[in-house]
């Protein structure tokens, strides 16, 4: 059974919906991520689980219960904010103990907890210190820490490592999904990095405009990407106007001047999508001219123009020659490699 | 009461331009501030006699007169008792008022701020004044209604006590308590708030553990500006309190205008002023040393 359900839940602010028809199911143990652009409703879904608003529409359950009437300092939920809002008048260990002491817990197992949970995110010996004389980093440490010493059932986390610099997060990152593992706490991360949505989370919960537009594993909203929408916002992806040619056996899919056996109940006009990464330059397939050739690093970046329009492709720097600017190639990718939508419409 | 230190020590054109721009201003502030402050300082230190007038002699008299006979003594605790009670009254309102006031929502918000920042815009002579009509003897407005309606059997006493002055002292003052708060709270991050709420606190503790420590420097600020406009206000005190019941700044203006005797009301006033800066400096620095740990 599922530890914590969303159903069908919509909240809007007076004439403007934020949030449409809902409905997710997370089992326990589970890291779940909500990625979508600025202002498509995560931190309004969070806060809704949180109890700081209230849903519109729809219910929300807690181990079946329904949790919509229970105020939200009796969820038992640990969040970590955007803004950590840690209480700057208290040092570290005094942050980390308030919600102990919320909860009447002895104080010498007040203390121990709080020596544990400070030591589990890094910062033994930081425990007299106040929050305004930590780096960024430690505060969020400390948030995560005050979070998950009260033994919350969900983790929520608002974005807690945009504030960071790219480096500090990225330890950030393999840290949190450390610490997830060993305690087994069932977490919802809200982040419109897709990356760091995609190296952490068992699901993925991508959103759009207040809807859900897929909810799949990391490689499943990678490789097979239910809309346009979810295919250009986790990472880049080429677009390219195909036909199904019936009149030759079997039947082809084209785009230009390259082709492949048509998959079966694909007719008329279609929008192949490919990522750059699975593009090779052929002898034969989409002609294409290099218009711009970009060194970095592990990779080069091309950006081709083909007879069906832009292009980017992506190739591992492997030591072989690559293809000079102005080169012309031809673009050629498997039939695996490519996800098919009727044009004009969803898939 | 603080240092502006610049990075780098200033060449000596520099300095000398800037000595040059602050010029105006500087003579502005001597002639009006410093010099008289100066002679009020040397006024007190002269003789006077009933006869004889101001005599320019250097003599400790008038100090003597007010460190000895407990009359004066008498004023200037009740001028600081007064005060502090003011004050103690507008941070029990004022604090709270600004609660509110800063969780309020679009239009009322606004309304609600001017009804409160509004009375500063009126005279504070007329507020007091408002209070004598109320509260006046038999025929004060309140007194009145209060008599008809059977709730009370005499006047409530309200001018020539002290109450009274600190009521409308609190009343007067009441609109730089609630600025200084809401300042400070809305410096704060509302998700604190929540925070503390998801941790499992109830609302008056999220009140009393968590907003309350971070507001405190705002209420402070806020006691040290109400106590020192109470302790050197004058009109208030002059209508509630008249001649019958005197604080230091209407014992003052009472020596200088109707005893005549400057020098003796000279010191007074130096001597209020001294009181008031040892108070206001000693408790900034308190509180400077109490906070700095948290908000650096
Ligand atoms: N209190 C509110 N009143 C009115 N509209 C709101 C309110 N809070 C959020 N909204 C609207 O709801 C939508 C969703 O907001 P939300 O904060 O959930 O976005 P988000 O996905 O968290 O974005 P971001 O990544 O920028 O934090 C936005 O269009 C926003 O303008
Ligand atoms: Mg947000």
């Amino acid at each position: 059974m599922s530890l914590l359900e969303l159903d069908r839940v919509g909240k809007s602010f007076g004439p403007n919906i934020a949030v449409e028809e809902f409905s997710l199911a997370v089992t326990k143990g589970e890291f779940i991520s909500f990625l979508g652009p600025s202002g498509c409703g995560k931190t309004t879904t969070l806060q809704m689980i949180a109890g700081f608003l209230d849903p519109s529409h729809g219910a929300i359950r807690l181990e079946g219960r329904d949790l919509v009437a229970v105020p939200p300092a009796k969820r038992g939920l640990g969040i970590v904010f955007q803004s950590y809002a840690l209480f700057p008048h208290m040092t570290a260990a005094e942050n980390v103990a308030f919600g102990l002491e919320m909860r009447k817990v002895s104080r010498s197992e007040r203390e121990e907890r709080v020596r544990a949970a400070l030591a589990l995110v890094g910062l033994a010996g930081y425990e007299g210190r106040h929050p305004r004389r930590m780096s960024g980093g430690q505060q969020q440490r400390v948030a995560l820490a005050r979070a998950l010493v009260i033994r919350p059932s969900v983790l929520l986390l608002d974005e807690p490592l945009s504030n960071l610099d790219a480096r500090l997060r990225e330890d950030m990152q393999i840290e949190l999904r450390q610490i997830q593992r060993n305690l087994g706490t069932t977490t919802i991360l809200v982040t419109h990095d897709q990356i760091e949505a995609m190296s952490l989370s068992d699901r993925i919960v991508v959103m759009s405009k207040g809807r859900i537009e897929q909810i799949g594993t990391p490689q499943q909203v990678y490789e097979q990407p239910a809309s346009a929408f979810v295919a250009q916002f986790l990472g880049k992806t080429n677009e390219f106007a195909a036909a199904v040619d019936r009149t030759v056996a079997p039947a082809k899919l084209v785009a230009g001047g390259w082709s492949a056996p048509a998959p079966a109940g694909v007719t008329g006009a279609v929008t192949v999508s490919v990522r750059p990464e699975r593009i090779s330059f052929g002898d034969a397939g989409l002609a294409a001219r290099i218009t711009s050739r970009i060194f970095q690093g592990n990779h080069w970046l091309f950006q081709c123009d083909t007879e069906c329009g832009p292009a980017i492709v992506i190739r591992q720097n492997d030591g072989q020659g690559q293809p000079e600017h102005g080169a012309a190639v031809h673009l050629a990718w498997r039939a695996a490699d490519m996800s098919l939508r009727s044009a004009g419409g969803a898939a | 009461m603080s240092a502006v230190i610049s990075a780098d020590p200033p060449s000596a054109g520099e300095a000398r331009a800037g000595l040059t721009l602050a010029l105006p201003a500087l003579m502005l502030f001597t002639g009006v501030v410093v010099i008289p402050l100066a002679m009020t300082v040397m006024l007190s230190f002269h003789d006077w006699g009933q006869y004889k007038g101001i005599e320019p002699v250097f003599i400790l008299k008038n100090w003597r007169e007010i460190v000895e006979d407990p009359y004066y003594a008498e004023m200037f605790w009740r001028t600081f008792r007064v005060a502090a009670l003011a004050t103690l009254i507008t941070a029990v309102f004022g604090v709270p008022e600004a609660y509110i006031l800063n969780r309020m929502q679009g239009p009322w918000k606004g309304l609600f701020l001017l009804v409160i920042i509004g009375p500063l815009l009126i005279s504070v002579v007329a507020r007091t004044l408002g209070w004598a009509l109320l509260f006046g003897g038999n025929n004060g407005l309140a007194n009145k209604l209060l008599m008809t309606s059977g709730l009370i059997d005499s006047p409530v006493k309200f001018m020539f006590t002290e109450t009274g002055m600190v009521v409308a002292l609190a009343h007067a003052m009441m609109p730089f308590m609630v600025l200084a708060v809401w300042t400070a709270l809305q410096r704060l991050d509302p998700q604190i708030e929540n925070a503390a709420l998801s941790l499992g606190a109830g609302s008056l503790t999220v009140m009393r553990r968590i907003v309350l420590p971070q507001i405190m420097p705002g209420v402070l600020s806020g006691a040290i500006i109400v106590f020192s406009l109470s302790a050197s206000a004058f009109a208030t005190p002059a209508i509630i309190g008249g001649r019958r019941l005197k604080v230091a700044a209407t014992l003052a203006y009472d020596e200088f205008l109707n005893t005549l005797n400057w020098p003796l009301g000279a010191a007074v006033a130096v001597l209020l002023l001294i009181a008031l800066i040892l108070i206001v400096v000693g408790s900034n620095t308190l509180i400077e040393r109490r906070y700095q740990e948290m908000f650096r």
